[in-house]
């Protein structure tokens, strides 16, 4: 197959972007293939940080004054720009939150404790974060509700015969990964919605392994939720999104209450403000907001078909350089088929963490342990992975630096 | 290098690692703890045999899985333990295990390293009835290890 120039990435030009990359390590430049756990930030998104603290830091939505009104505006906008860039109908469907975590907490609480009682399943899969998983089971536990958990298969594919099993006309709540944070895998989000659906169930979809790194079009999906967080798309700490149908955000009680998010308090009760600010209790993270609308201008002007590329390119390489050894155990689909930017692995004779700690050597960052999965661990049989996991910024010749420190590790366990 | 790197794969520590010293079990053992570091993974279970005054070590064996740096410091502990006393067990800390070790711990790899002193330590609380405990887990408990 032939390429064409238009559809690769220039990664020299962007790596400019990236000062933290130019950082050495006793001499050794840093090969940074941690992004599954977050990504580093463009100089564009930090400057649009600094502009903000520079020129305009205010409270929104609170003064009359000039500066209260650029952020306001900025910070509203921003809302407007993560919206177009997930293909939301726009401000009313996007909540600012913390993070992923966050946007799923908010589900479960505003909707889950009022809407679930005994008899009603949430299903899960077994390739969940902890971040749903933790929170439905403590729904579940609070509501009576029951979770399940769709089956994965030795290729960590969904079992969808399993899927169409599981959720059942009990089923309330789907909640899913887009892309596995562990196996890579991408699943048929779009297929177990409408599963879903067909029961009259709702679907939550966890997109924080997909929104950075592939076009994603929430409507197309039909999710009724969808949750991201920024630092893992170039953008800054402090900041996800929870996407939300708009007649469903406004049929839901708020999860956090206080300042901005009422429209008029009495000392006998209160009333809600509109979406989203219904659900942006307290001062909401201003500067991270607008500069999370950055991020997601940045990865526009790449190309997010071109980011999906580049990503899959990488993680094919990675499994290809892998397949020489017998003594790597990959874990996910397998090398040929398209899968999120990321590589979870063992070396038989060193434990993933004494791996990660010699890479040090290479100033190689990975990720080692249980990537917050550990129900999906428990299922492969292993107590911890290595996982190397690329972004927009990486190359095939850090992936041989890898290769070098795993032979390094390898001789040294000898 | 900032943190570790292989310097902290001397060879003592590969060799405890690779032949696990007093690795097994003892059947009539004084008291038995279990332990794991869940960041790692890593899990130890210990046995300990105290002498008639129920003073002194006299013997210990262990079982478990995990990183080289956990493995290798039970290890080592348990070459370490026989002839001292429950007080200067209950006394050892981070320093002493590192001091055992003879290599430089990065901060993120003191919990494995400290795991093995915490089982024998929690072990012997829990025998005299001073701690009720079933799992020892190097989390948050210590304020000795770096988050």
């Amino acid at each position: 197959m032939t390429v064409r120039e238009s559809e690769v990435l220039d990664v020299e030009r962007i790596r400019e972007d990236f000062p933290v990359l130019e950082r050495e390590f006793d001499g050794t430049p840093l090969v940074y293939l941690d992004n599954a756990a977050t990504t580093q930030t463009p100089t564009q998104v930090i400057d649009a940080i600094r502009d903000y603290y520079l020129e305009y830091n205010a409270n929104v939505h609170r003064g009359l004054h000039q500066l209260s009104q650029e952020a306001s505006i900025a910070y509203e906008q921003a809302h407007d720009r993560v919206a177009e860039f997930i293909g939301a109908a726009g401000r009313e469907e996007i909540v600012f939150t913390k993070n992923t975590t966050e946007s799923e907490n908010l589900v479960a609480y505003a909707w889950g404790l009022r809407e679930l009682g005994p008899g009603d399943t949430v299903v899960l899969t077994e390739m969940e974060h902890h971040a749903s998983l933790v929170t439905w089971q403590q729904i579940g536990e609070r509501t009576g509700a029951d979770v399940e958990y769709i089956r994965i298969d030795e290729d960590g594919h969904l079992d969808m015969d399993h899927a169409r099993e599981v959720i059942d006309d009990d089923t309330a709540m789907l909640s899913a990964l887009h892309v596995s944070n562990t196996l890579g895998t991408i699943n048929p989000v779009a297929d177990l919605v409408d599963l879903a659906h067909d029961h009259d169930a709702l679907a939550f979809i966890d997109g924080a392994q997909a929104v950075p790194n592939r076009p994603v079009d929430v409507e197309a999906i039909d999710a009724d939720f969808y949750a991201f967080s920024g630092h893992k798309m170039a953008g800054p700490t402090g900041i996800g999104v929870l996407y939300g149908k708009q007649h469903l955000l406004d049929s839901m009680e708020p999860f956090l209450y206080g300042g901005d998010m009422i429209e008029k308090v009495t000392f006998e009760g209160s009333r809600w403000n509109e979406l989203p600010w219904k659900f942006e209790a307290g001062t909401p993270p201003i500067a991270q907001g607008i500069a999370l609308a950055e991020a997601c201008d940045y990865l526009e002007d790449i190309g997010m078909d071109r980011v999906a590329r580049h990503e899959n390119e990488l993680a094919q390489y990675t499994l290809e350089r892998f397949a020489e050894f017998d003594d790597i155990e990959v874990f996910g689909p397998p090398a040929g088929e398209e899968r999120g930017g990321l590589v979870s692995f063992n070396l038989e004779s060193v434990h993933a963490h004494d791996l990660s700690s010699i890479f040090n050597d290479y100033a190689v960052a990975i990720r080692a342990g249980d990537h917050c999965t550990q129900p999906l661990h428990d299922k492969l049989g292993v107590a911890a992975t290595a996982r190397a996991s690329f972004y927009v910024y990486n190359t095939r010749e850090e992936i041989d630096v890898l290769v070098e420190a795993i032979d390094d590790a390898r001789d040294l366990f000898a | 290098m900032g943190i570790g790197g292989s310097d902290m794969y001397r060879q003592q520590i590969l060799d405890h690692y690779k032949n696990p010293r007093h690795y097994g079990e003892i059947e009539d053992a004084t008291f038995t703890h279990v332990g794991e570091n869940p960041m790692c993974g890593d899990t130890i279970e210990m046995d300990v045999v105290l002498d008639d005054d129920e003073e002194t070590i006299e013997a210990v064996a262990f079982r478990g899985d995990g990183c080289a740096i956990s493995q290798a410091s039970a290890s080592m502990l348990s070459e370490r333990l026989p002839g001292t006393s429950i007080e200067e067990l209950r006394e050892m800390d981070r320093d002493d295990i590192i001091d055992m070790l003879g290599v430089e711990i990065s901060p993120m790899r003191v919990k494995c390293a400290v795991l093995a002193e915490k089982v024998a330590q929690d072990g012997v609380e829990i025998y005299l009835g001073e701690k009720d405990l079933d799992r020892t887990k190097t989390e948050d408990d210590d304020p000795d290890v770096p988050e």
